[in-house]
């Protein structure tokens, strides 16, 4: 179900001629009421999913522009009770399909089947934990799998054949390419070994695949286009609005 | 067992970009750590460069205060004065045969952080050293002392800038320099197989106090005493003594000032299940899964989590763990200096004032064994701040 429906945006923008948006906002950012408005506006201005990021005070695999972003959030009180319950009240207004991404831990602590029957009451289509890499998801899998709710796996540039291989296995809804060995938020460099392993990663995987880390504008894909079905931003946008912009206007560059 | 795990403690949880320089750790961990060449070179570096073995020393003076037998493991007398080098000069060497160029570190007061950038000085490696911006203010003469052994000390401006801040800023510096650099991880904590690696490297403790103990006694200690942050010098003594059900495993924690409701560093005591740095283990944390801060009067053990299989050992009940305040600590301090001359490190002196309570509880034959983990020279001003 939510599998059919994430991959149904990814296709549909595909017709449109375009790449499927995943703009990235951390929940409570800038502000609580504030968020919910840029939601609708991200939904409104051509989000295809949407990347709820529920806060974590260590987020390992995050630069300082989101991790200074989600430690806001977190003084302000957001946890993932916060988050079901605005879902509750803007899910229905959304044609964008929503997904969690977080670390692990504040999943594990809240209850994982508490989670995933949240999860499916307030529409929620699937979860990228970045700390929770194949071997750790597996006793997860069976179960987000009878409730339809979707793991979607991040590989990274150094991810050998064999595990994309396994991977490939769980028929993920999508997955998500890290442009760079580094953090979000890092620059990215359009070179042939992202563009080797995408091509490596199009062999293996019949699912679309997305990429994100360091993405600012659709200029700097360049020629990379063909073997990318989605694009992620997350520092760019948090940054955007921190400097006074909404995201409205940060979604017209990616019109 | 699954791979990687203590019981239920332990695993992986780190990005998959960290999963490459993980196996590749490991398998360099089965290629190097039994070779005999390997094993040889460690082996004359820590017997010439380190000073190892360290003594098994009698406390006359306290055993008899006490009415036990008292014996302090003097890892205070290893080079740089503390245990941490068995494990920097482990993974340096490590390191080296593995082909890297650089080591990165995280490092709380800075112990590790010199340990690992002494190892890094003799092995001829590049060297940088995290450390959390409030602990580079704290610590002003740790940070000269890296530098002044060749080390870059970066502080960490994130989170609430100290240890567990410089962790994660480690990992991610790691992410990005995987080919040329190994994270030389200063505990037994973290994703696996470092809780191995650190626990293999700091076993040689254990190793050597019970061929110590045997000698000089003729038999095994009733007890084995030592302080638990991360938990590398405890592991350290208790691994050998795994098999050997008659000695007790304690553990000490550090409860901080004891004020309710103030920061402490007792994890296993009154901390709760989860996962940071990449291992499921206690922690303390919010309900909502929210790392908290930490405190302790000693620098060492201020850790909101502790190694994974110290949580296995606290649940299967092969160790247990007990909490020191600081006011304990800091008596055990002045109490080991004038008694017998050795002033303690103040993470050591929980493990002392563990042992100063048990007066009057053992028998007179009774040997209990403390792991004297550092040297207290670097505390001097903390406890001079205090007086």
């Amino acid at each position: 179900m939510s599998k059919q429906g994430l991959r149904d945006k990814i296709k549909q923008a595909a017709l449109k001629g375009r790449k499927a948006l995943i703009p990235f906002l951390p929940a409570g950012f800038p502000g609580k009421q504030r968020f919910w408005e840029e939601i609708m506006m991200l939904d409104e201005h051509g989000a295809d999913i949407i990347e709820i990021g529920v806060p974590f005070s260590d987020p390992v695999a995050d630069g300082p522009v989101v991790e200074g972003a989600s430690i806001k959030c977190l003084a302000q009180g957001v946890n993932l009770e916060w988050i079901f319950a605005g879902l509750k009240e803007y899910r229905p207004k959304l044609t964008a399909e929503i997904v969690l991404m977080g670390y692990f831990n504040p999943f594990l602590q809240f209850g994982i089947k508490k989670l995933m029957a949240a999860a499916r009451e307030t529409g929620v289509s699937g979860f990228i934990v970045p700390d929770l890499p194949l071997e750790e998801a597996k006793p997860y899998l069976g179960e987000l799998k009878a409730q339809g709710l979707e793991y979607i796996p991040l590989l990274g540039l150094n991810t050998s054949e064999p595990r994309m291989e396994e991977y490939a296995e769980m028929d993920p809804a999508f997955v998500y390419m890290v442009s760079v060995l580094g953090i979000t938020g890092s620059k990215v460099d359009i070179n042939q070994v992202l563009i080797e392993k995408l091509k490596q990663a199009r062999e293996i995987f019949s699912c679309p695949i997305a990429l994100g880390f360091g993405l600012k504008s659709p200029e700097q894909l360049g020629t990379i286009g063909e073997y990318i079905d989605a694009v992620v931003f997350g520092s760019a946008l948090i940054k955007h609005i921190e400097e006074g912009g909404t995201s409205n206007d940060f979604m017209a560059r990616w019109g | 067992m699954k791979k990687g795990y203590f019981g239920s403690f332990g695993g992986q949880f780190v990005p998959e970009l960290l999963i490459p320089p993980l196996e590749e750790l490991e398998k360099a961990m089965d290629k190097f750590l039994s070779h005999k060449d390997f094993q040889q070179e460690l082996k004359n570096i820590l017997t010439d460069y380190v000073g190892r073995p360290t003594p098994l020393y009698y406390c006359k003076n306290l055993s008899q205060e006490l009415g036990f037998h008292l014996w302090l493991k003097r890892e205070d007398l290893a080079h740089t004065g503390a245990h941490k080098i068995n494990n920097t000069i482990g993974q340096a060497l490590l390191a080296k045969y593995m082909g890297k160029t650089s080591l990165v570190a995280e490092t709380g007061a800075g112990q590790h952080g010199v340990a690992t950038a002494t190892a890094a000085a003799m092995l001829g490696l590049e060297c940088i050293v995290f450390m959390g911006a409030k602990d580079v203010e704290r610590q002003a003469i740790n940070v000269r002392r890296m530098e002044l052994l060749g080390a870059k000390v970066e502080p960490v401006h994130s989170g609430t800038r100290t240890l567990k801040d410089a962790i994660n800023e480690a990992l991610r510096y790691w992410i990005s320099h995987q080919q040329t650099t190994h994270y030389c991880l200063g505990s037994v904590v973290g994703p696996h197989p470092f809780p191995l690696l650190v626990r293999e490297l700091q076993s040689v403790i254990g190793r050597e106090a019970k061929e110590q103990i045997r000698e000089k006694t003729g038999r095994l200690p009733g007890m084995i005493i030592a302080c638990v942050g991360g938990g590398s010098n405890a592991m350290g003594i208790f691994y050998p003594f795994f098999e050997d059900k008659e000695v007790e495993l304690v553990g000490v924690e550090a409860g901080g000032s004891g004020t309710p409701g103030s920061y402490h560093s007792a994890t296993l005591n009154k901390g709760t299940a989860g996962v940071l740095h990449g291992t499921h283990t206690y922690l303390l944390q919010t309900d909502e899964g929210q790392i908290l801060p930490s405190h302790s009067i000693a620098p060492g053990l201020d850790y909101p989590g502790v190694g994974p299989e110290h949580s296995f050992f606290k649940d299967c009940g092969r160790a247990r763990y007990e909490v020191i305040y600081d006011e304990q600590a800091l008596s055990a301090f002045y109490t080991l200096s004038q008694k017998e001359g050795i002033i303690p490190a103040l993470e050591s002196s929980h493990a002392v004032a563990y042992a100063l309570e048990l007066k009057g509880r053992l028998k007179g034959d009774d040997h209990v064994v403390v792991n004297l983990s550092g040297r207290g020279d670097k505390d001097l001003g903390i406890v001079f701040g205090l007086e």
